[in-house]
């Protein structure tokens, strides 16, 4: 069993995640601590929600050095939804907020209209299809490796992460003509704007991937 | 454009998931669960888990089921039924459930969305408008399973409840409800129309037909079934496939 450290830290439910987790394999330890974040062979950054109070929720914890040590030290981290956009500079939900910094960029919010000016719902929410960017050969060495081009994962959200170097983006999806990062990542760093752990047989098959980083 | 998503309606009263016509007149099917775990392996998108009793034992009993269920089902669960309070949000979101379905309460206090979308997001909070056709392009909100009169017209309130903070909005045809001879188009648009958050059809579908009416029709990427699933009149699998022939824009399952 690969062990697995999810990060609680009063932001969302995680119990979906260790159970889909769990259901592939691993052995979930949920931490709130420093300590227990240093010592992780493999995170899991979940989290659900606004921004702002998810960077306070890590700093009242003390987690936000502990991160960047883990990062810094190459130890496998996925970011899911909240989780990814955490990883990132800024934010421009409800005024700007920085974030970890660990992946160049900022999130802002999903544009209310497509490219031909109709507009669309918001929050994006439903099954989207992964596309690889074309800077992209495939998604072999990353979570998506076990995926063919053009699945479908659960996605919520009304802002969106832009990483500022286009090839820390793994996979894109179109929304109403838009293109909306899906998931990204860098060296041992990703991230998944969707939710593996409610996207059906293949979410698992990314959490699987994940595991096997 | 996100893909189209088939969504399956669990009306329960616990231990069992039941079906009635119009609303009323429930029959017993079986365990919630093994019909919700069957969905999942056939590629359902997303399960609504509808408490239709909603007394305080009976949501307890609900919960346990999400629970059992978030172990095995890997797609979004709404639960619904009962909800009062941020503090039973709480607990339904710790119970597994990825959105919660409030119709009665935010009747009674329209506030309530305004503040579980500023607890815990306004992508979980979906409301759900009970709708009954009053005259010709008009509809009115109901509560209590279609029982009862709010004297709100279902498509200001569909607005309303956009403005307070809902992220989605579960849109029931009373009159079509369990019929499975065809969803209320008229009414659908109409909500669609009103407002930019997603709207999930719900009542009527008894074919794909009625499935690609409410799409192009009615403007909607989400519809809800029961009856035609419970009944095995067409599994998931091929009710996606048949969509996929007629060019919708449904999810691919391998």
């Amino acid at each position: 069993m690969t062990p697995v450290t999810v990060i609680d830290y009063g932001v969302g439910n995680l119990l979906s995640v260790g159970r889909a987790l769990s259901h592939c394999g691993a052995e979930v330890v949920f931490c709130s601590d420093p300590e227990g974040v240093v010592k992780a062979e493999r995170l899991i950054l979940p989290g659900v929600g606004a921004f702002a109070k998810g960077m306070a929720e890590l700093d009242k914890r003390g987690l936000i050095p502990a991160l960047r040590e883990v990062a810094e030290r190459g130890v496998p981290l996925l970011g899911i939804c909240l989780g990814m956009q955490l990883l990132l500079e800024t934010s421009d939900e409800f005024g700007t907020h920085t974030g970890l910094g660990l992946i160049p960029g900022r999130v802002v919010a999903i544009p209310p209209q497509g490219i031909d000016g109709s507009r669309h719902a918001i929050p994006h929410i439903g099954w989207n299809n992964l596309l690889l960017p074309g800077h992209r050969q495939g998604w072999k060495g990353s979570i998506l490796e076990r995926l063919p081009h053009g699945e479908s994962v659960y996605f919520v959200h009304s802002f969106t992460a832009v990483p500022a170097d286009p090839l820390h983006r793994l996979a894109d999806c179109h929304y109403n003509g838009l293109v909306i990062s899906a998931a990204i990542a860098r060296d041992n760093l990703s991230g998944c704007q969707f939710h593996p752990e409610k996207s059906g047989e293949r979410g698992l098959d990314i959490l699987r991937a994940f595991l096997a980083l | 454009m996100e893909n189209v998503r088939l969504i399956a309606r669990l009306d329960i009263k616990a231990p069992n998931l039941v079906k009635g016509v119009q609303l009323e007149g429930l029959r017993k099917l079986g365990s919630p669960n093994d019909f919700a775990r069957e969905y999942y392996r056939q590629g359902i998108d997303e399960i609504l888990y509808m408490d239709i009793v909603a007394s305080l034992y009976e949501r307890n009993s609900i919960l346990s089921l999400v629970e059992a269920a978030t172990a095995e089902v890997f797609v979004p669960i709404t639960v619904g039924g009962g909800i009062r309070s941020v503090f039973d949000v709480a607990k339904a979101l710790r119970a597994g459930a990825d959105k919660v379905a409030i119709n009665t309460a935010a009747i009674k206090r329209p506030e309530l969305l305004t503040e579980i979308a500023r607890h815990f997001g306004s992508q979980c909070m979906v409301l759900s408008i009970e709708a009954k056709s009053t005259t010709p392009g008009r509809w009115e909100a109901y509560f209590d399973n279609g029982r009862e009169h709010t004297g709100k017209d279902a498509v200001a309130w569909a607005r309303e409840g956009e403005a307070l903070g809902a992220g989605e909005i579960l849109l029931t045809s009373v009159d079509h409800e369990g019929m499975a001879a065809g969803m209320d188009i008229a009414l659908i648009r109409a909500v669609r129309e009103a407002v930019t958050i997603p709207v999930i059809a719900s009542g009527g579908v008894g074919s794909v037909d009625h499935l690609e009416a409410a799409v192009r029709k009615g403007g909607v990427r989400a519809v809800a079934m029961a009856h035609t699933l419970h009944y095995r009149h067409q599994s998931v699998g091929e009710i996606r496939a048949e969509a996929i022939r007629r060019g919708l824009n449904v999810r691919q399952v391998a």
